[in-house]
């Protein structure tokens, strides 16, 4: 990835960006986030396919935001995980660029968002065969078989919150589980907080998800949320038409539309 | 029956007195006569108070240790158990775990003059000592109050601060943030630390007690200072969130103390000595 | 203090095991689950997992579970009935398979439930454990027991320590305590004399990387130090370190209405977490990201050991294993060590 180094050293060395958020090398073969703010830094970055975190979740974290202007290496659920950020007003488009990162390996810079946008949308969200398979066997099941797969998977859980603090989306300064008037959701780990805390998540992401499994990759447990968030995606998809996210436009799930499907309400 | 600490004692309620908007007193009695005879604490002590199926919420005692047979506590409505407990009538019962923390240390201050500085919902720690030492008045000497809150209606203990005032053997100065006053209000106008600055009380044998939030501890200090007070003669207590009470669980930790235990009094000295973590 | 020594074939272990459940005790041991390996109740030792080098989870959960119930109670028309935690509902548990690290971790959570008052229901919970601990042939990069007072071979915490001597080998058994020697009483046939003097030799090599005491020294000095601020930059504020470490006990209260009854609960929480201080005023004495680490270090390494004689970690690695982002805990405090103040 010596596009990438070069152009990180660039872009620190002219100040045009006061931090390159990217990948070094972590413990036991692991990639993680690495902050480039000298030109120097930039020797730090790598990039392969084991580049898994998904690095959007830094841009809204205060303190890289008070960094200043920011650009990150971004593969492609990092960039649409962008542009649902961007749509919901999270990001600045004047203080961030785009160090874009094509399946292919290739470094492709953004001058703007709206550009990184026609780019993401000449590709669409796809569940791949193994999890379509996965949820064809879900879809399969009874409600009762699969009211107790999720019980057998959500009771471990004690809930870190690792999945929120991985989904770039789980932006919110205060989650609805931090907030006690009402008490929406259980703080004790439990069976039923614990479902609801996964429910609630899932909800919120409906129609925001960009299925980076950020949230399955960073849960301790090896809980298998992206099944869940996999078919909130379908769904959305199935119930509200062609999913992807947009820059300017309707958000699929919070724009209301006489004419949206009702027949999911029995 | 297990030693549970968790366990709290049933408190009924005796009383309650509306202090200011959302603000209240609670007075308790012990429901088990038992617990209350063993009970025993001294000022700045505080405790756990509950109510089932909200939780607890930690305040300190108000009443003053020299008054037996019933606590007080004073609060103001801001969450979930605070509310809750506000929806409590005079009659109902409640939980309440404590004494915990440390103590004014009153009989070291024997002989010396008194200076209490507190300012709005903060006064409740503070009156717990002012009672103490007013009933035990012969072994101290000057004792001068200065009090303030951001409204006439926002300040607390009402009834006692006109008694106070009566009284030939208390100074009792209050203020309120400008704009806060009313039109029959003759009190002094202005925050509080402007209003220690221009009382000017000695600090010759003096100790100095400051509790109220943050930001007037934090200019109330270094007018202290330029009277003359020493950092060991300046008294404040803290009020990191607790949720245990007895240094468990790790909540209140500032450096090497909890406040829990080893606050919530603290000098002058000994917070230099603190992480500014409060 | 060892007690006795004796070895214990490789195919006697289940027979053990099997005697254990016999003994009506329920058996928490290594399961693996989606590609985990935690502490989970079994009652078929073929089930257990052998090969891992440490479980994701640590065993504290038997003596201080996610969630426990600390109080029931009741609302009726003559007040509240409140009735306290029942020590009588506590099972004697064994704890089949562990590490030592965790065997030591369960001592240093006693130091925190024990200094000042005493907490009658971890006590009551630790006093229902037998720790059956199993030596490491193994370690990883993660592991540094050795930099935190333990090691691979480490006796201390267990009531019998299991050390393999050699792949396929026997085990030597070390009993330290009286419900390790209640385990050989129980399963004598299984036990032969030993003959064994050095297990050192099969045990994992895990280089000391730190000295902490050195660390402690230095901590005094670095509070204000940026080195908190350019560690936890890629931290992202969960609390997956704090729940998979043997040591964290940080904890909340919670009441769990169900209409007019139901229950309090002690409950995990962290110090990463930004509403763990949070006044409800709004004030947070610790706002960011930078000064919730820096908590998490100084905690077990500077103010444990002050205030509790004891440090709060075991170096069984796991924090850094679980985390999302890789905050490798060993090489933040080496380079801790290094930092200015």
């Amino acid at each position: 990835m010596d596009d990438l180094r070069k152009r990180a050293r660039e872009l620190l060395e002219i100040r045009a960006v006061n931090v390159v958020i990217g990948y070094e090398q972590g413990t036991s073969g692991r990639k993680r986030a690495f902050f480039a703010e000298k030109p120097e830094d930039a020797e730090k970055l790598v990039f392969d396919s084991t580049c898994i975190q998904n690095l959007a979740s830094y841009v809204t974290k205060r303190e890289i935001r008070d960094k200043g202007k920011i650009a990150i290496t971004a593969t492609l659920p990092v960039m649409r995980s962008i542009i649902q950020l961007a749509s919901e007003h999270q990001v600045d488009d004047n203080n961030l660029l785009v160090l874009g990162i094509t399946s292919e390996s290739r470094l492709i810079e953004f001058s703007n968002l709206a550009e990184m946008e026609t780019f993401v949308h000449q590709y669409q969200i796809e569940i791949d065969a193994r999890h379509r398979e996965k949820l064809e066997k879900l879809e399969k099941m009874t409600p009762a078989e699969r009211w107790k797969f999720w019980i057998d998977e959500l009771t471990p859980c004690f809930k870190c919150y690792a999945c929120r603090a991985a989904c770039p989306m789980c932006y919110c300064q205060r989650c609805t589980v931090d907030f006690n008037q009402p008490q929406w959701i259980p703080v004790p780990s439990h069976q039923l907080g614990n479902l609801e805390w996964h429910i609630m998540r899932a909800v919120h992401l409906a129609g925001r998800c960009v299925d980076c499994d950020a949230c399955y990759n960073a849960c301790p447990l090896g809980i298998p949320l992206n099944l869940l968030t996999k078919k909130m995606v379908e769904d959305a998809k199935s119930h509200f038409g062609g999913y992807q996210p947009v820059l300017n436009g309707e958000h699929l799930m919070s724009t209301y539309k006489p004419d949206d499907k009702d027949n999911f309400i029995e | 029956m297990t030693d549970n600490i968790y366990m709290p004692f049933p408190m009924k309620i005796e009383k309650v007195i509306f202090e200011a908007p959302g603000v209240k007193t609670f007075r308790l009695k012990f429901m088990n006569e038992d617990d209350g005879n063993k009970f025993n604490f001294k000022a700045g002590q505080f405790g756990e108070y509950s109510v089932y199926g909200a939780g607890e919420s930690t305040f300190c005692i108000a009443s003053s240790p020299t008054r037996k047979g019933y606590i007080e506590c004073t609060f103001r409505q801001t969450g979930k158990v605070t509310n809750a407990l506000s929806d409590c009538e005079e009659g109902s019962v409640i939980g309440f775990r404590g004494p915990y923390g440390n103590i004014f240390p009153i009989d070291e201050w024997k002989d010396r003059n008194l200076l209490f500085i507190a300012g709005g919902i903060a006064l409740p720690p503070m009156r717990c000592v002012i009672w103490n030492v007013l009933d035990l008045r012969e072994n101290f000497r000057d004792v001068t109050i200065i009090y303030g809150a951001r409204s006439v209606k926002d300040l607390v203990y009402k009834h006692e601060l006109e008694e106070w005032k009566e009284r030939r053997d208390i100074q009792l100065i209050t203020t309120v943030d400008p704009g806060g006053e009313s039109p029959d209000w003759k009190g002094e106008i202005g925050f509080v630390p402007t209003i220690v600055e221009k009382i000017a009380p000695s600090s010759k044998d003096t100790i100095a007690i400051v509790c109220g939030p943050p930001v007037m501890i934090k200019y109330t200090f270094p007018v202290l200072a330029r009277l003359g007070f020493a950092d060991d003669d300046i008294y404040t207590t803290l009020e990191n969130r607790m949720k245990c009470g007895f240094g468990k669980c790790g909540r209140c930790n500032v450096g090497k103390y909890y406040v829990c235990k080893d606050g919530p009094v603290f000098t002058l000295a000994q917070l230099k000595d603190l992480p500014d973590e409060y | 203090m060892i007690i006795d020594k004796w070895l214990i074939s490789k195919d006697s272990l289940e027979k053990l095991f099997n005697v254990l459940k016999k003994d009506s005790k329920k058996i928490y041991a290594p399961v693996g689950r989606n590609g985990k390996i935690s502490f989970r109740e079994t009652d078929r030792f073929g089930e257990i997992d052998t090969g891992y080098i440490q479980t994701a989870q640590s065993s504290k959960e038997v003596v201080f579970p996610r969630t426990e119930k600390i109080l029931d109670y009741n609302k009726n028309k003559d007040g509240v009935s409140v009735k306290g935690f029942d020590p009588g509902s506590i099972p004697e548990v064994v704890l089949w398979g562990v590490r030592p690290c965790d065997a030591m971790g369960i001592w240093k959570l006693s130091a925190i439930f024990n200094w000042d008052f005493k907490d009658e229901i971890f006590n009551t919970r630790l006093s229902r454990v037998t720790v059956v601990g199993f030596s490491c042939a193994r370690a990883d990069e993660y592991c540094f027991c050795t930099s935190a007072g333990g090691g691979p071979g480490n006796t201390e915490g267990s009531d019998i320590l299991l050390t393999q001597l050699g792949e396929n080998g026997d085990y030597l058994a070390e009993i330290l305590t009286e419900k390790g020697s209640a385990i050989v009483t129980i399963a004598s046939e299984l036990f032969r004399e030993n003959t064994v003097l050095n297990k050192e030799q099969f045990l994992a090599d895990v280089p000391v990387r730190f000295d902490r005491e050195e660390l402690r020294v230095k901590l005094e000095k670095i509070f204000e130090s940026g080195c908190w601020t350019k560690q936890s930059l890629r931290c992202l504020g969960c609390g997956a370190c704090a729940y998979v470490c043997p040591t964290c006990a940080c904890f909340d209260i919670q009441d769990e209405a169900h209409g007019g009854s139901g229950m309090r609960v002690r409950c995990w929480d962290s110090c990463g977490f930004s509403l763990f201080t949070l006044h409800t005023s709004g004030h947070n004495p610790r706002e960011v990201q930078s000064q919730r680490w820096r908590q998490r270090i100084m905690h077990k390494f500077s103010y444990m050991p002050d205030r509790l004689s004891v440090y709060g970690c075991t170096g069984c690695g796991r924090c850094s294993r679980a985390c999302p982002a890789d905050m490798n805990m060993l090489e933040h405090l080496i380079s801790i060590q290094e930092a200015e103040a």
